[in-house]
C-alpha cells in the first residue's frame, strides 16, 4: 500500500503542479485556437503559396516548377492591367468610401430626428448579399434597359443610353460606384461608434475657447478618430482588394478585361481554365498590396503621437 | 432559364422498388438492355447536372430516372447547378475523388482529367452501334486516344433569330445564307432603326458561340493539327474586318453583354436579329404573363443557321455537354446501367422531345425525332451536332483548349479590334500570345 501511494504521489504532484502553472494552462487554452488557425487558415495559405510555384492543373497534382508562373504573369499584359485595376478600384473606392462614411457619420452622430431608424437604414446596403445588390446593379447599368438612361433621357438630359458597362472607363467608374455604395454603411457605421467614444467635455471646452466648428472637426474629433479610422480603413482597403463578386456578376472582367481584378483574373485562370497553379500564383501576388495595408495600419497604430494627431 | 425548385430531387425507391427490384433481370422493356451491366447490391447514384434551360427537360429526365429506380431498385439522386459551376464543381470532384457519382459536364472537361474518368467505351461502342453511330463533333468531345471517357449527351444548339418583318421592311424578302449577305441585311436593318446584336462580351455560351463563328466561317483557327498556335493569319485578319464592319450595325453596348443580355432585349423589341439557342424563342411563345406584345414578337419571330462565310460550309461550336462517370464511384455498374438506360429509346426520345429543342441528339437515329418538325423555329437547331466544331479546332482537345476559352483569348480579340482598342493585327497579336502561354511553344 506504502508502496502504491509512494508511487502514486509524485505523479499527483506533477499534475497539480501543471495545473496551476500559468503557462501551461496558457498553453493549453490557447491550443484550440491554434489547431483552428493552422488548419483553417496557415494550411491553405501555405498550399495556395505552394502550388503558385507548381504547375498543378485540374485533376492533376503539378510539379515544383520554381518561379516560373511568376515569370509568364511578369509578361503578361492581361495580368499587369488587372494589377492596375485592383489598385485603381481599391485606391478609388476606398477614398470616396472614407469621405463619404465619415460624412455621413457626423450626420447621423448629430441631433436628427429619427435618428434610430435612419441608423438602421444605412446598414441596408452592407446587410444586403453581395451578390443580390450586384443583380440590381446590373441592371441599373443595363446597355438597354438602365433605369438611370431612362431617367436621364426622360429628363431631357441625354439622347442616347449611357453605355454604362461597354466603355472600359465607363465600366471602371460604374464598378467602383457600386462597391461605394455597398461599403459606405461599414466605413460610416465604425466611425460612428468611434465619434461616440469622443467625450463632449471637449467639445464644451473648446467651444468655450472659441473653436469654430472647423476647428472642433481638425482638433477635437480628427485626432481622437485616427485610431478608429485606421483599422476602418484597413479593413476597408481589404475588403476591396479582394473584391469579386461585384465584378464577376456585373462584368465578369469585361469588357476586354477593363474591369478584371487580380481575385476575378485568378478565378478566371485557376478554376474556370484549369491553371491552379497560375491562378495561386495571381492570388499570391496579392498578398505583398494585402500586406503593406495591414503593416500601414499596425505602426499606425503604434504611433502614440500619430494616435494624438501629430506628425511624425 | 428557370432556378426554381433548387432543392433536391431525390427520387427514392420505396417499397414498390424493393418489389419490382427483382425484376430488374426479368423486365421484358429493359431485358436487352439489362444485359449489359447489373447494378451492384445497395447501389445509390448521385448525379449532378446543370440546372435546365427549359423545364420540360429536368421533368422528363426525372421521370426517366424514376422509371429507372423502378426497375433496377438503384436510388438516383438528381442535384443541379447554375451550368457555369459545373466546370469548377467537376474539378474539384476529380481532384479530391469525391462526389457526384455521374456528372453532366461541359466541353472538353472530360480530356482535363481524363484518367479519373470511368472508361464507358464498351458502352458507347454498343449505344453507337444500335443507334446509327455518333455525331463525330460530340463524340470528339467524348473520347480519347479511341476510348469513350464519357457519353455525348446533348449539343445546345445555337442560331440566328431574326424579326421576319423587319428583315422584309429592310428589303430582304429572305434570310441571306452568306456572311456578304448578311452585312448587307444588317447594314439595312440599321438603317431602318432596328440594329443587330451579338454578344462581345465575357458571355461564356453567346459569346464564344459568335466569337468562334466570326473566325471559322473566314477560315481562320486558333491552332493547327499539332496544337500550335496559328490564330496569327490573313484568314483571322478578314474575320477581324468584317467583326469591325458588322459591329457598326449593332445596338450600342454589345461588349458589356453576358449570356441573357442578347434574349432580353431581343424580347424588348430593341434589336431585329441575335444568335441564340432555343430558349429564347420559347419563351416568346410559351408567354407565362400573355404579354400580347409578346405574342406579337413571338409570331414576327424565325430561326435560320448562322451565315456561311468564305470556308463555305456551315462551322459553329455550340454548347456541348456529356455525361461523365468518376472513377471513383463505389458503384461503377450501376452508373453504367443507368447510362445505358438514359440513352436508350424510348427514354432518350422522350427526353429530345420534352427539351423543346434545346437539347440535341448526339446519336444519329434519334435525329428524327418528330420535335424537330413540330415548329418552323425548330429545323435550326436539329443539326447543330452534325455541323459542330470542337473548341481548339484543329488541334487536340485538353487543358490548353478549354484554358484558352476560358480565359475568352478569341472572345477578346474580336471586342478589342471592333471597340477601337486594338488595330485589328495587334488585337491578332496579342490573342497568339496569350494563346502561345496555354499551348506552351
Amino acid at each position: 500500500m506504502a508502496v502504491t501511494s509512494a508511487a502514486v504521489r509524485p505523479r499527483q504532484s506533477i499534475l497539480s503542479r501543471l495545473s496551476e502553472s500559468r503557462n501551461v494552462l496558457g498553453f493549453g487554452f490557447m491550443l484550440p485556437a491554434a489547431a483552428l488557425l493552422l488548419v483553417f487558415l496557415t494550411y491553405p495559405l501555405g498550399l495556395g503559396v505552394w502550388l503558385g510555384f507548381t504547375d498543378a492543373r485540374i485533376g492533376r497534382p503539378g510539379i515544383f516548377i520554381g518561379i516560373e508562373n511568376y515569370e509568364y504573369l511578369w509578361s503578361d499584359s492581361v495580368f499587369w492591367l488587372s494589377v492596375f485595376n485592383t489598385l485603381l478600384y481599391t485606391v478609388s473606392a476606398s477614398i470616396l468610401k472614407f469621405m463619404l462614411g465619415l460624412w455621413l457619420a457626423l450626420i447621423l452622430n448629430g441631433n436628427l430626428p429619427f435618428k434610430s431608424f435612419f441608423r438602421a437604414v444605412v446598414l441596408l446596403p452592407w446587410v444586403v448579399p453581395t451578390v443580390l445588390s450586384a443583380i440590381a446593379f446590373w441592371w441599373i447599368y443595363d446597355s438597354q434597359f438602365s433605369i438611370l438612361s431612362w431617367a436621364l433621357q426622360q429628363m431631357g438630359l441625354i439622347d442616347h443610353r449611357i453605355n454604362f458597362l461597354g466603355d472600359p472607363t465607363n465600366a471602371r467608374a460604374s464598378v467602383i460606384a457600386a462597391n461605394v455604395w455597398r461599403g459606405i454603411p461599414f466605413v460610416a457605421i465604425t466611425l460612428l461608434a468611434g465619434l461616440q467614444t469622443i467625450p463632449q467635455s471637449l467639445y464644451e471646452a473648446a467651444t468655450l475657447d472659441g473653436a469654430s466648428r472647423w476647428q472642433l472637426f481638425r482638433y477635437v474629433t480628427l485626432p481622437l478618430l485616427t485610431p478608429i479610422i485606421a483599422i476602418t480603413m484597413t479593413f476597408s482597403v481589404l475588403f476591396t482588394f479582394t473584391d469579386f463578386q461585384l465584378i464577376y456578376v456585373l462584368t465578369r472582367g469585361g469588357p476586354v478585361n477593363a474591369t478584371h481584378l487580380m481575385a476575378t483574373l485568378s478565378f478566371q485562370r485557376g478554376i474556370a481554365g484549369g491553371q491552379l497553379g497560375e491562378g495561386a500564383a495571381i492570388a499570391v501576388a496579392m498578398i505583398p498590396f494585402l500586406l503593406a495595408a495591414i503593416l500601414f495600419s499596425y505602426f499606425g497604430l503604434q504611433r502614440r503621437r500619430w494616435q494624438q494627431g501629430g506628425g511624425d | 432559364m428557370k432556378f426554381t425548385r433548387r432543392d433536391v430531387i431525390r427520387t427514392t425507391a420505396g417499397a414498390a422498388a424493393g418489389m419490382l427490384g427483382g425484376q430488374f433481370v426479368g423486365s421484358p422493356a429493359f431485358a436487352q438492355e439489362a444485359l449489359k451491366y447489373k447494378p451492384e447490391d445497395g447501389a445509390k447514384l448521385r448525379l449532378l447536372r446543370w440546372s435546365p434551360f427549359v423545364q420540360g427537360d429536368e421533368d422528363q429526365w426525372l421521370k426517366n430516372t424514376k422509371r429507372f429506380t423502378e426497375m433496377t431498385g438503384v436510388e438516383v439522386r438528381v442535384d443541379k447547378e447554375s451550368w457555369e459551376d459545373i466546370r469548377p464543381k467537376a474539378a474539384v470532384a476529380a481532384n479530391v475523388g469525391s462526389g457526384p457519382d455521374l456528372m453532366f459536364v461541359w466541353f472538353d472537361d472530360p480530356h482535363q482529367y481524363p484518367d479519373k474518368l470511368l472508361d464507358v467505351t464498351e458502352l458507347g461502342d454498343y449505344l453507337g452501334k444500335k443507334y446509327g453511330g455518333w455525331y463525330d463533333g460530340p463524340k470528339q468531345y467524348a473520347t480519347r486516344e479511341g476510348k469513350f471517357i464519357g457519353l455525348p449527351l446533348a449539343t445546345i444548339g445555337n442560331a440566328i433569330v431574326y424579326r421576319e418583318s423587319w428583315v422584309k421592311e429592310a428589303g430582304f424578302s429572305e434570310f441571306p445564307k452568306d456572311t456578304a449577305g448578311f452585312l448587307e441585311l444588317c447594314k439595312a436593318l440599321k438603317a431602318k432603326g432596328h440594329p443587330a446584336g451579338f454578344t462581345h462580351g465575357h458571355g461564356v455560351g453567346d459569346g464564344n458561340n459568335y466569337a468562334h463563328w466570326l473566325l471559322w466561317s473566314h477560315g481562320g483557327q486558333m491552332v493547327d493539327e499539332q496544337g500550335k498556335v496559328t490564330i496569327n493569319s490573313p484568314e483571322t485578319l478578314k474575320a477581324i474586318q468584317y467583326a469591325q464592319e458588322l459591329y457598326k450595325t449593332f445596338i450600342p453596348g454589345t461588349e458589356s453583354w453576358l449570356d441573357v443580355n442578347n434574349n432580353r432585349a431581343f424580347l424588348a423589341g430593341e434589336v431585329s436579329v441575335i444568335a441564340n439557342g432555343i430558349s429564347v424563342y420559347n419563351t416568346a411563345k410559351v408567354n407565362k404573363d400573355n404579354d400580347p406584345k409578346l405574342t406579337e414578337i413571338a409570331k414576327d419571330m424565325r430561326t435560320t443557321n448562322m451565315p456561311i462565310g468564305p470556308v463555305g460550309k456551315s462551322v459553329e461550336l455550340f454548347q456541348v455537354t456529356t455525361a461523365v462517370i468518376f472513377n471513383y464511384t463505389p458503384y461503377p455498374n450501376a452508373a453504367k446501367a443507368y447510362l445505358q438506360f438514359m440513352f436508350e429509346d424510348p427514354q432518350m426520345s422522350d427526353w429530345i422531345t420534352s427539351s423543346a429543342c434545346y437539347c440535341c441528339q448526339t446519336l444519329k437515329s434519334f435525329a428524327n425525332n418528330p420535335v424537330w418538325k413540330a415548329d418552323p423555329n425548330n429545323a435550326a437547331y436539329a443539326k447543330a451536332s452534325e455541323t459542330l466544331r470542337p473548341n481548339g479546332y484543329a488541334g487536340p482537345l485538353g487543358y490548353a483548349s478549354a484554358a484558352t476559352m476560358a480565359d475568352y483569348v478569341l472572345v477578346d480579340m474580336f471586342a478589342k479590334a471592333v471597340t477601337g482598342q486594338a488595330a485589328p493585327q495587334e488585337a491578332m497579336e496579342e490573342a497568339e500570345k496569350r494563346a502561345n502561354r496555354y499551348y506552351r511553344v
